[in-house]
């Protein structure tokens, strides 16, 4: 007598939730940097370049290209403090906290950021053209207090020039 | 303006710090005034001379040699061309001769030979002034040989822990394997340092050519640079310099005709200070969360993707050309005691004249942060001076004639670490620093020690409480003990030396941590 067969319960695969545009940079990300040595960390700066962030639901697509499991990907986003898993406004500024900014004011600086963003650090304002994020030395010791406004450097900041780096950064797109 | 054939160099560095000072606008009011005036000049981006506080410096090459104007900006440049600053014309910015500035001309570039002089990415400059020497005389060596010769030269590691360079070579050079690599420390992680990037920037061809030899020497084919993702500069500059060299047959198979092959690439970081630790850049070459191995197995032998490695820093690797090409005695002629050779001092943070200081070991401190910088940058008394980065220890002024070597600063419970220098004024507040450096642990922590992940949080916590004035004598014995466990209980120096910071904090600035009330009245 012939059994009944079992229906095989296939693992559930969650579908690709990404929007179509993003879907299309991760997939070109993996296209080209998943058989790199070592590749995940060249593939999540591939994506962030891309989309600015890494977005939670692009995860299984990097887990699956490397074969490895989601909670690893979820874990290397995790520990390394440049990785986001949310978007962020049009800039990206970082302010440096470490010892020789410290020693030129830094400390005060980023009390003044603060207050006139309106925002903490990992925030962005509300008119999304700021995100602020502290920053650990940006080899600029020597002309001190430093900030990067998104991969551009600034020196020997003041109030004065901080503000007007924000107000020229507010006005551009 | 003359119609010359041969146009007049005018030099504006590409150097990350020059830039955020505005050396881009100045180049840009530079090319713009000569089209205006129909002059005839060629704009070179040469890297930065390191004397930060004349940045924008900008060289015109004259007969004479090249002549400094500093600092420039581009509201000057109008100016400037009116007084024929092309010729090297007087005014107000002009610092006469490059070469003839003292706080150069006091110093002995050896590994910045080149820095501040060159077209960093330019193959043709590079070997016009000394480059790839090292490279010809490395293939007319034998391996054995040419670590032997970074073993006689004293080189040891710049990236912190000075481990000799030969030593390394040497295990590695002996472990057979069909695969090896050689592994450029880029991480740069210590606040108050730029050396590394300073010669990514200004000379990426001199460290190009210290890993090619470094993979002659062990039998390495494949070299990466781990540079961390706070230097887009240096990423752009290695990646012009690797494809420079790539195509001047520097890298690639058959290097120079030679039977040995390299091949080089750029990884970028992703913020994270543990991953300069060697074992966790590893981890984050391959891949992974930067968490800290346990040593053994040494990275000499199983290192990454588990084949033998060598782990050097930018300066280390960079310093090896001038060992092969001048030989290991010239080197070795350079320094005092057991710390040979020349080291890229960091002048950092509140001085006048901040900037990079090569020298031989065994400059006092008080050298450096008067001769060369000139006492502080806000006229105040020089109060503290951390030394070695965030985990070195804060020294007082009755420390500041410890000469600069390693041993030295080791006997006073300090450490000179990657070379940086960062100088505090007295309006700083050493209990606030001592609760900086435990944050900075705990944020930076792999979280693979319990005093380290755990520790350094309840030592923010104590450092509060004795800021707070509650129960002063149990709480600063508490942050000691503290110390100690974390001096103790730590797998590698993130741990193991925050207590440097913070004790040294306590033992010399005590009255920082006394309670508020009685400072106040004392
Ligand atoms: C917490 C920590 C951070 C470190 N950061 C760096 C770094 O940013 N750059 C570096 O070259 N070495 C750093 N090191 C030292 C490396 O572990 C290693 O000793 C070095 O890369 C070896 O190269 P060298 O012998 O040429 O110095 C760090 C060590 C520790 C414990
Ligand atoms: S001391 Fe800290 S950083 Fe070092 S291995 Fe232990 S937990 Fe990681
Ligand atoms: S400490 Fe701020 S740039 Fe280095």
């Amino acid at each position: 007598m012939a059994r009944p067969a079992i229906p095989i319960q296939l693992r559930n695969e969650p579908e690709n939730n990404l929007p179509p545009d993003q879907s299309a940079a991760v997939a070109d990300v993996l296209h080209r940097l998943k058989g790199v040595p070592g590749a995940l960390l060249p593939i999540l700066h591939g994506v962030q370049e891309a989309l600015g962030y890494v977005p939670p639901d692009a995860v299984h697509l990097i887990a699956l290209a490397l074969n490895i499991s989601r909670a690893e990907v979820h874990g290397v986003i995790s520990f390394y403090h440049h990785f986001r898993s949310k978007p962020v406004a049009r800039h990206v500024l970082y302010l440096c906290r470490a010892e020789a900014c410290q020693s030129m004011g830094a400390v005060a600086l980023e009390a003044h950021a603060k207050k006139i963003l309106g925002i903490d650090f990992h925030e962005s304002t509300a008119d999304g053209a700021i995100t602020l994020e502290p920053v650990y030395c940006l080899g600029n010791c020597a002309c001190s207090p430093a900030v990067m406004l998104d991969q551009e450097l600034h020196g020997r900041m003041t109030v004065e020039k901080f503000d007007s780096l924000i107000q020229a950064t507010r006005q551009t797109a | 303006m003359s119609n010359t054939s041969t146009h007049i160099r005018v030099y504006v560095p590409r150097d990350a710090s020059a830039l955020s000072l505005g050396a881009e606008q100045t180049a840009n009011a530079i090319a713009a005034e000569a089209i205006r005036l129909g002059a005839d000049i060629q704009i070179v981006r040469n890297g930065a001379r390191g004397l930060f506080w004349l940045e924008p410096m900008v060289e015109v090459e004259t007969p004479e040699g090249r002549v400094a104007y500093g600092p420039v900006q581009a509201s000057d440049i109008a100016n400037l061309f009116a007084a024929d600053f092309l010729h090297g014309g007087k005014h107000d910015l002009r610092l006469g001769l490059t070469e003839e500035i003292p706080y150069l001309k006091r110093q002995q570039r050896l590994t910045f030979a080149r820095v501040g002089i060159t077209d960093p990415v330019s193959v043709e400059d590079y070997v016009a002034h000394g480059g790839f020497r090292g490279l010809a005389a490395a293939l007319k060596t034998s391996s054995a040989d040419i670590v032997k010769q970074v073993t006689d030269s004293g080189l040891r590691g710049r990236g912190g822990a000075a481990f000799p360079a030969g030593i390394k070579w040497k295990t590695v050079f002996s472990a057979p394997a069909e695969q090896k690599y050689i592994v450029c420390n880029a991480d740069e992680g210590d606040s108050g340092t730029y050396a590394d990037r300073m010669i990514m920037e200004g000379d990426p061809l001199v460290l190009i050519e210290g890993m090619i030899i470094a993979g002659i020497a062990v039998g390495a084919t494949q070299g990466y640079i781990y540079l961390r993702s706070e230097y887009p500069h240096a990423f752009r500059a290695l990646n012009e310099a690797i494809l420079a060299a790539k195509n001047a047959g520097y890298l690639g198979t058959g290097i120079c005709g030679s039977e040995h092959d390299f091949e080089l690439e750029v990884r970028l970081g992703a913020g994270a200070y543990i991953c300069g630790e060697e074992t966790s850049l590893l981890e984050s070459l391959e891949g992974i969360r930067g968490q800290v191995r346990f040593k053994p197995p040494l990275p000499a032998l199983k290192g990454l993707f588990g084949k033998p490695t060598v782990v050097n820093n930018v300066i280390t690797l960079a310093s090896v050309p001038i060992i092969l090409d001048r030989g290991a005695d010239f080197y070795r002629d350079f320094g005092m005691g057991r710390s040979r050779g020349t080291l890229p001092f960091q002048l950092a943070g509140n001085l006048k004249h901040a900037g990079l200081v090569e020298c031989a070991f065994g400059l006092t401190l008080r050298e450096i942060l008067y001769d060369f910088g000139g006492g502080s940058a806000t006229g105040k008394p020089i109060r503290a001076v951390q030394v070695g980065g965030p985990l070195g220890a804060y020294m007082p002024e009755s420390q500041f004639d410890t000469p600069l070597d390693y041993e030295a600063l080791a006997a006073v419970g300090a450490m000179l670490g990657h070379g940086g220098i960062v100088a505090f004024d007295d309006s700083v507040d050493m209990a606030q620093q001592a609760r900086y450096a435990m944050e900075f642990c705990a944020i930076e922590s792999c979280g693979k020690c319990t005093p380290c992940r755990i520790g350094s949080i309840r030592g923010v916590e104590v450092i509060d409480r004795i800021i707070a004035a509650q129960e002063h004598a149990k709480n600063v014995a508490l942050l000691r003990d503290l110390c100690d466990t974390l001096l103790a209980g730590s797998l590698c120096a993130l741990g193991g030396m925050v207590p440097f910071p913070v004790t040294s904090a306590l033992n010399h600035f005590a009255e920082d941590f006394e309670p508020r009330a009685l400072r106040a009245a004392s």
